[in-house]
Formats: structure tokens, C-alpha cells, sequence
């Protein structure tokens, strides 16, 4: 594959020349605990091949029958994103050799899709855009190739690959826009923010854990240009499987550089698939025969007609959770938290757990503290999503209560946190355990005050002399002495008091 | 009707995965010329009162409940693969030296 050389257009330079028009296609992996025409399992990771029979490997004689949360897990993607509910529609064979579905098609839905003609505001900036859904419709998720042989690992140059299924059958939802016409230059930032409302959608229905680095929420991005003060859509480029927020944004801004590059040299873009390089930031061209062919869609035989009765239609958008967008303005309220801070729990997924650990009693300011503070530290360095961790909302709530109640200060917290997440036990446990409470006995701490004022003549002086700021590393000698479990700010006092002055 | 081309017949065989000489190229056009016939016929019974079908049965929503049920062990699964590979399936390289 030989990709010729190209220059890029700077982005603010191509933003004054062209005006990006943008679609996407949102893959969603449904969380149904079994497949969508069979009872495989559909759990994450598991050993090859282990979770499949004959329906989803295709075998003579099988017959699929759709999952009925599957069904009902769409129509409220469907509702949740305004969008109308088909009254009757049917399953379609999308038919292609390609051994990534061992039936040699895939169900899928074509002109009839369950969902359809919706919209979701989202903001970036700011500013509410409103992005038009054209369409949501269900189908299966395909196997997992490995392509084994030559340098890349990739499709091309490879000697052969290897195929495992559990993955195939999985309900898949794709969700797809209307073209997005207007944003000018804040298009890479308005698919980005579409992506990431999507996912808290998703999130609030339930339906999807949608991780994006396991691929269970992923993005297609078709990029066109045209000249501003144009009226004539430009010819589009689709770059695959984006499977983060960050790559999503860089990959629409790559594409208007390298199109509005070619453009402006005179050339044409070709109508092609490209791939997004995670490394480099830039996309390729993945055009391949096998994509472009036509896949003779036909009415599914085996799959009777979906007719979703009005009343359960009905039923399914009165329970319909708080919209993501509103639930996020109500708790920023509700926490008294700035913009900046609101966007870096939600982009740090902390949303849920401090609000869980808001309702476990914790006030907002010490439950956010801790779950952007250390415990993110701790995830970043394990490697790990926030929600991961083993520590629960009710533990974090208790290690705050432990802190207000002057039991821990903020340091044996952290220990304490740490122990948690050790395995050592609940936070009371960790406490017992590594005998982490606070100094509190009044007799055994001014104990200490007199002990750290006799080492410290020097210092102790001068405090009395009225240099007040110096008691401090009387205090810190009071934290060593008891290894940091002293009340720092009872000490201070203790501290003055016997030196005679106040603080 | 118009008849079936036999470039028509080269696109289909390409997408079937089927290596056809000329002479069955020939062949198969005039075949599926007949067969796109006589299943054009139904046409002409299909008055404006019989809506389009595409099942046979009057029915929807055939449903199951989202349960796990067991399935096949690796072992049976790969059982009839001609290739296997790391309890994969492996199969023949996907796109040739041209893509």
C-alpha cells in the first residue's frame, strides 16, 4: 500500500477556505448478558471460541431468535434520542465472504430501521448544537481477526489470519446522524462532544458499559469539504474505528487538513475508507475491493417482522432516566462546582461515583476531593478506569465522615484509602488494623507538645518572643513524633497555649 | 425484463466467490434469464389488493428472554474448521497482493 505524499493545510488556514460537513456512525455493544439470536454469553475477554454454538458460528439447521432486551434496549436508545418508533419493520441479510462472520452475512436492518428521524443537543463552547439522527438500527457485532504474517500486523501483508466468534452475535447498535452542516471550525470538537453525550446516554439508559478502549462503543467519521459560499457537498472520506473521545476529534481535524490540502493543490478526493494511526495522529487509506461491494441486502427469512406495540413504546418512554446533559447541570447546582471542575469529573467518568458518594452521606467538596485527587493518582498509576477500583462510594463516603468527625486527618486518610484498595478490608478495618487513628487523647498529646517544646529550645523561644510562624516546625516535630497521626490543628494550639501566646 | 448481461453474471460470480469459465458464463446467463422469468410470473397474480410479503407466516415479535444458555466447547466448535490455530479458526490470507 503506497500512500503519496501530502501536504497538510493548517487548520485555522482551512477553516477560512472551506467549510467541513460532517456524519457519523456510532457502533454501540448492547449489555445483554446472552447474544442477540442465541444464548451465548457475551462476557469481555474470554478464552477463544469458548462462547459460541451453533447459531452465532453459522452451522447447518440453526435457527436465530432475537433477545427481547436487545429489542427493547434500541427503542429506548431510539426514544432517549427523540427519534420515532418503527411500527413494523424486519431484519436484512447484508451479505459478504469475509470470514469475520461465519455465515458469510450479517443481520442487520436496511430500509427498515427500528428507530428513526431523531436529534441530541450537545455543547461545545458554550454553544447547544443540535445534531440530527437519521437513524438507529440493530444488527450483530462480528468475530475478532488476528492477522498474522508480515510487519504491521495489520490486514495488509498479512500471510493469513485467525478468527475467534465470541464476539460474533453480540447486539450491536448503530446509530447514525444526519450530516452535520455549520460548525465551521469547531466541527473536530462538535463530533467529539457528540460521541461523548452518546456514551453518557448510553451510560444513564444502561444499556452499554460503553468502553471505548474494549471497543464496545466505537466511531465511524465521514469528512467532506466545500468551499465556503459554496452549496455543493465536496466528496467524503469515512475513517474507521475510532475508539476514544481524543481520537475522534483528531481524526476529523486530520481529515479537513488533508483534504483541504488536496483540494487547494487541485487534486480530488477519492469516495474511500481510511484508517485512523493512533501514533501519528494521521489517517490512510484502507480502500480495499472486499467494501466495496455491493451487499445484496434481502428481508431476513429466519427473522419474523418486529412490530413494537405502542403501548410498551409508550411505557418505555415515560421510564426513561434524567437526560445525561440536565442530570449534569442539576448536580453542578446541586455541588456548587465550576464549569472547569465539572468537565474534568466528567472526563475523568468520576460523575457517578461522587454523586453516589454524595448520597452515602459525604459533602460534595470532600467526596469530589477525593475521587479527583488520590484516587485518580491511584487508578493512573494502576492502570485503571476509576470505577475499577476496588473501593466503593459508601467506604470513600466513610473515610470522609472518619476526617469531619476529627478522627483521621487528611494524611492517615490517604493510608487509609490505600489500605482499602490493598484488599485490607473496609475503611474501619484498615483504621484497626494499621492503628491509623488520629491522636486524640488530650493528655497524651500535650505530652508530646511538652517533649517536642524541651527538644526544641531554641525554636520554642523565639515562638515566645512572638515570631509565630516559626511554632510550625514545632507542630511538624509533633506530627513525627506521632507519626503523622496528631490533629495538626489542636496541636497548634496546644502548642501556643503553653508558649503564651495566641495564635 | 431485460436480460441478464453477462457481465452481470461475472459481477455475481466475483461476489460469490466463483471462478467461472466463459462458456459458463454463457451458460448461466441464459439460465438465470429463466429463472428471473418465471419468478416474474408471481407479478402477474399480484393484483394491488395482495400487499408485498416476505414471510410465509402471519407473525411478530418472536421474542426470547436475554438468558445464557450452554453452547459448544472450543473443542466441538473447531471441530470441522480446516485450520486451526491457538483454538482460532484460521483461515487463508483476506486481501490479496493487488489491494
Amino acid at each position: 500500500m503506497s500512500t503519496p505524499t501530502e501536504t497538510l493545510m493548517p487548520f485555522d488556514e482551512a477553516m477560512e477556505r472551506y467549510e467541513p460537513v460532517l456524519g457519523l456512525e456510532t457502533h454501540v455493544e448492547l449489555g445483554t448478558a446472552s447474544k442477540m439470536f442465541c444464548g451465548c454469553p457475551t462476557t469481555f475477554g474470554a478464552p477463544p471460541n469458548t462462547q459460541v454454538c451453533p447459531v452465532c458460528l453459522g452451522l447447518p439447521g440453526s435457527l436465530p431468535v432475537a433477545n427481547a432486551k436487545a429489542i427493547e434496549s434500541t427503542i429506548r436508545i431510539g426514544l432517549a434520542l427523540n427519534c420515532s418508533i418503527a411500527e413494523w419493520c424486519r431484519f436484512a441479510r447484508k451479505n459478504y465472504f469475509y470470514p469475520d462472520m461465519p455465515k458469510n452475512f450479517q443481520i442487520s436492518q436496511y430500509d427498515e430501521p427500528l428507530c428513526y428521524d431523531g436529534y441530541i443537543d450537545v455543547e461545545v463552547d458554550g454553544e447547544t448544537v443540535r445534531i440530527g439522527i437519521e437513524r438507529v438500527h440493530l444488527e450483530e457485532d462480528t468475530g475478532k481477526s488476528t492477522h498474522v504474517g508480515g510487519a504491521t500486523g495489520r490486514i495488509h501483508g498479512a500471510d493469513y489470519s485467525t478468527v475467534d466468534y465470541n464476539r460474533a452475535g453480540i447486539p450491536l447498535v448503530e446509530i447514525v446522524t444526519k450530516p452535520i452542516t455549520g460548525t465551521g471550525r469547531l466541527a473536530p470538537q462538535v463530533a467529539r462532544a457528540y460521541v461523548a453525550e452518546l456514551r453518557d446516554l448510553m451510560r444513564a439508559l444502561g444499556v452499554s458499559d460503553v468502553r471505548m478502549e474494549q471497543g464496545s462503543l466505537r466511531c465511524d467519521v465521514n469528512v467532506s469539504l466545500m468551499p465556503r459560499g459554496g452549496t455543493e457537498w465536496g466528496t467524503r472520506t469515512e475513517t474507521k474505528n475510532l475508539n476514544s473521545l481524543r481520537s475522534v476529534e483528531r481524526a476529523v481535524r486530520h481529515e479537513i487538513e488533508r483534504q483541504a490540502g488536496i483540494l487547494d493543490a487541485g487534486g480530488r478526493i477519492i469516495q474511500e475508507t481510511r484508517h485512523f494511526h493512533e501514533d501519528t495522529g494521521t489517517t490512510t487509506s484502507g480502500r480495499s475491493k472486499e467494501e466495496a461491494q455491493d451487499y445484496r441486502y434481502f428481508p431476513e427469512p429466519d427473522l419474523v417482522p418486529i412490530a413494537p406495540d405502542r403501548e410498551w413504546v409508550e411505557k418505555l418512554r415515560a421510564e426513561l432516566p434524567e437526560p445525561p446533559s440536565v442530570r449534569r447541570r442539576r448536580l453542578q447546582a446541586e455541588w456548587g462546582v465550576s464549569d472547569h471542575d465539572m468537565a474534568a469529573m466528567r472526563n475523568a467518568d468520576a460523575i457517578d461515583l461522587v454523586e453516589a458518594t454524595v448520597k452515602a452521606g459525604a459533602p460534595p467538596a470532600d467526596a469530589r476531593k477525593w475521587w479527583m485527587g488520590e484516587l485518580a493518582r491511584r487508578a493512573n498509576e494502576s492502570g485503571k478506569a476509576l470505577a475499577e477500583l476496588p473501593i466503593t462510594p459508601e467506604q470513600v463516603a466513610r473515610v470522609c465522615e472518619l476526617v469531619a468527625s476529627g478522627q483521621l486527618n487528611d494524611k492517615l486518610a490517604r493510608q487509609v484509602l490505600e489500605g482499602v484498595l490493598a484488599g485490607e478490608g473496609t475503611p474501619d478495618e484498615v483504621v484497626e488494623r494499621r492503628g491509623l487513628r488520629i491522636v486524640s487523647d488530650e493528655g497524651e498529646l500535650a505530652a508530646i507538645v511538652d517533649q517536642v517544646i524541651a527538644e526544641n529550645a531554641e525554636v520554642a523561644e523565639k515562638v515566645r518572643n512572638g515570631k509565630i510562624a516559626a511554632a510550625g516546625a514545632l507542630v511538624g516535630g509533633v506530627m513525627k513524633a506521632t507519626k503523622g497521626k496528631a490533629d495538626a490543628a489542636r496541636a497548634r494550639q496546644l502548642i501556643l497555649e503553653k508558649l503564651g501566646v495566641s495564635g | 425484463m431485460s436480460a441478464i448481461t453477462r457481465d452481470e453474471v461475472a459481477h455475481l460470480a466475483r461476489l460469490s466467490r466463483l471462478a467461472l469459465t466463459d462458456e459458463e458464463l454463457d451458460h448461466f446467463a441464459g439460465q438465470l434469464d429463466q429463472i428471473i422469468a418465471a419468478v416474474a410470473r408471481v407479478a402477474e397474480v399480484a393484483t394491488d389488493d395482495i400487499p408485498p410479503s416476505s414471510h410465509a407466516l402471519p407473525l411478530t415479535n418472536v421474542f426470547r428472554p436475554d438468558e445464557v444458555r450452554p453452547g459448544l466447547t472450543p473443542q466441538q466448535a473447531l471441530d470441522q474448521a480446516p485450520a486451526v490455530e491457538d483454538d482460532r479458526f484460521r483461515v487463508p490470507r483476506i486481501l490479496g497482493e493487488e489491494a
